[in-house]
């Protein structure tokens, strides 16, 4: 789950972290009425889960009156690559000399948290560690004592920070450790920490991404997820319970198990045909969850045909079978052809079950794939 | 011949009175494992499918002389389990729970560095030599004896391709179902070596997805250090950058790392050839060995 950043610099400025002042706003009036209390010159800011955000327009200088409100109405509703914007943060803007970067992350290939470090803030950090990777500083943590003080001095000094804010900015870097740790966090990270003419330290972006599955200790930042816009498809999937991620073709997917749906949708894609989506919907494929999956795929327009294809293992084919017929009798008529495969145990006496009045039924993967794309073809041409 | 596990490994459970831990045990002791004890807090006295339960893993392990334990209880609680367990003499903790928050696992990882246990998962189906013994979920018919090690960090993909395997007559040595979660006990390269110091096994077939680096990593180890040949299936080719495929470890990043493609070409740079479609790689399996 990832935090906005108006959330994030709240949970850092609580924190000790120094931020501008700001103020969030969801209209062009609310937005100049801060700019007003706040004092110019304001940054206005796009508040959506995209990175890039500054080059793509989502953010704005603005030195008075006329400009931030050219700014907001300009911000406010526009489309940033596939997002709608409806909130703005408006915050001071700092003169800065410098931009740094300092970021928290779990280095999945060594199992370990990672503090980073970097005097190449400011822009895409991901870039600087491709092309630069020594300009990153480094230090991995044990977990069992967290980022010891003298690591983060060590990462800052070895990033070539400044002597004059170097101590302030491993102090920084230290509270961002604790935040990272103490919220079940994936990513910590500010980028960039601005340094002003007078050796002042002030973050002015801020990114905390909470890992989903820490989140049942996490109430207070579970309610925050609410509050971000989601697809309507995929906030959908979130209220069945569902891992699901809408893509942009035509041939709809629902499996059990990552791995044999992610494996579906290739073949899709193999056999020349464009999936619309992954959808696993767990284990079981009890009717109600059946039906609800039908139910999401269906209601993605773009969909023409539906590939359904299930490995039972410790669930026999047959009970999965009836599940399957059970939740089809919910539709008087399918909207869009529905291919099914079963496998695994039982899954002979399943497919003479399937109602295949409804649905049409193949024996392997391979075979139910090409169907399916084979069908959507025929509705696209 | 087999790794892990054969019909003489004895099993405790961990959450063996739970749902799950209670139906699949009976599943496991179904098809010949040899289970021991359960260890449950609070429940110690108690049977369940006529296993003994214990209040520590201590008990039951000392009790039974257990070399391995498999573990069932919820997210919340599982890292304490995990701790528990490797605290013990077993050889081998099965780790099936799927959501242990990933920090959690950072802290059982540097422990098992100093642990003489193999963990294997979590989010994994288990560990199954077939006609002999079987740690975790997965569906047992669907597995016959042969000469093929299996590895995967996927659990129905594992039934798929296996049953693909077994209907051309390939059967298995050793499966193994490492787990979908960014921090794993037991990484590709773990279950390589495994296999690639068992006699019996003539050929090893890894499926890997997008995330992280474990493939890449796997393919430089089969490089240098194997002589058993490897056939290899990614799954996560069409998958878009920055969404999360299902399993927590199974993302790839804004910066490009863990592709589909980036894990193909490494695997085939070190030899391995790997199917587009789990009938493909059964075809490979049949001309490598």
């Amino acid at each position: 789950m990832r935090l906005h950043e108006y959330q994030a610099k709240q949970v850092f400025a609580e924190a000790g972290i120094p931020t501008p002042e700001s103020q969030l706003a969801t209209t062009v009036d609310e937005a100049v009425e801060a700019a007003e209390t706040i004092g110019y010159p304001v940054a206005i800011k796009a508040q959506v889960h995209v990175g890039g955000r500054g080059k793509a327009g989502g953010i704005e200088i603005a030195a008075d009156e006329a400009a931030a409100r050219s700014a907001a109405e300009a911000i406010l509703g526009m489309d940033l690559k596939g997002y709608l914007v409806d909130r703005v943060l408006v915050e001071a803007a700092v003169d800065f000399t410098d931009e740094l970067y300092v970021g928290v992350t779990m280095d999945r290939g060594e199992g370990q948290p990672v503090a980073m470090v970097s005097s190449r803030g400011g822009v895409n950090i991901e870039e600087v560690a491709a092309e630069h990777p020594e300009a990153i500083a480094r230090e991995y943590i044990d977990p069992a004592f967290g980022l010891h003080p003298y690591q983060a001095r060590k990462a800052v000094y070895e990033a070539g920070v400044d002597d004059a804010v170097a101590l302030d900015l491993a102090g920084i870097l230290s509270t961002l450790y604790d935040l990272w740790a103490s919220n079940d966090a994936s990513d910590a990270e500010i980028n960039p920490v601005m340094i002003t003419a007078d050796d002042e330290i002030i973050a002015t972006d801020a990114v905390l991404n909470i890992d989903d599955d820490a989140l049942f200790r996490h109430p207070e930042l579970a309610e925050m997820e609410e509050e971000a816009a989601e697809d309507d498809l995929e906030a959908k999937a979130n209220e069945y319970g569902f891992d699901y991620v809408r893509l942009d073709g035509n041939v709809g997917i629902i499996g059990n198990g990552a791995g044999l749906v992610m494996t579906t949708l290739d073949l899709v894609d193999y056999y020349d045909g464009q999936p619309a989506n992954f959808l696993d919907i767990g284990g079981g494929a009890k009717a109600e969850r059946v039906r609800n999956a039908l139910d999401m795929v269906f209601s993605d327009e773009n969909v023409d045909a539906v590939v359904f294809n299930i490995f039972g293992g410790i669930t026999r084919g047959d009970e999965v079978a009836r599940g399957i017929n059970e939740a089809l009798e919910g539709f008087d008529e399918l909207p869009k052809p529905v291919v099914v495969r079963l496998a695994g145990t039982n899954a002979e006496e399943g497919m003479e079950i399937l109602n295949t009045e409804l649905v049409q039924v193949e024996a392997t993967l391979e075979a139910a794939v090409k169907r399916a794309v084979d069908l959507a073809e025929g509705v696209t041409a | 011949m087999s790794v892990l596990v054969d019909q003489d490994t004895s099993v405790i459970v961990q959450g063996i009175t739970g749902g799950e831990g209670s139906f699949h045990t009976e599943q496991m002791i179904d098809y010949g494992t040899n289970v021991v004890a359960g260890a449950v807090p609070g429940r110690g006295g108690e049977t369940v499918q006529g296993i003994p339960v214990y209040n520590t893993v201590e008990a039951a392990v000392d009790a039974h002389d257990a070399d391995a334990s498999v573990v069932f209880v919820p997210p919340a609680f599982a890292a304490d389990a995990l701790f528990e367990a490797l605290d013990t003499d077993l050889d081998l903790v099965v780790a099936i729970t799927e959501g242990i928050p990933t920090q959690d696992m950072a802290k059982v990882y540097k422990q098992l560095k100093s642990a003489d246990a193999h963990l294997i998962g979590p989010n994994c189906p288990g560990v199954i030599t077939p006609e002999a013994a079987k740690l975790g979920i997965l569906p047992g018919d669907i597995f016959t004896e042969g000469p093929i090690g299996f590895i995967s960090r996927s659990g129905t993909l594992t039934y798929q391709i296996v049953s693909n395997l077994t209907e051309r007559g390939l059967g298995q040595t050793t499966a193994i179902g490492i787990g979908g979660d960014p921090i794993i006990g037991t990484d590709f390269v773990g279950a390589l070596e495994l296999f690639e110091a068992d006699p019996e096994t003539e050929a090893v077939v890894m499926c890997g997805e997008i995330g992280g680096e474990d493939e890449e990593e796997a393919a430089d180890y089969i490089a240098e250090y194997m002589d058993t040949p490897v056939v290899g299936f990614i799954a996560g080719r069409t998958a878009p950058p920055g969404k999360r495929m299902g399993h927590a470890g199974a993302i790839v990043s804004g910066s490009g790392t863990g592709t589909a493609q980036s894990k193909i070409d490494a695997l085939n740079d070190a030899g391995v050839p790997v199917g587009a479609t789990p009938e493909q790689v059964a075809d490979y399996v049949e001309e490598v060995r």
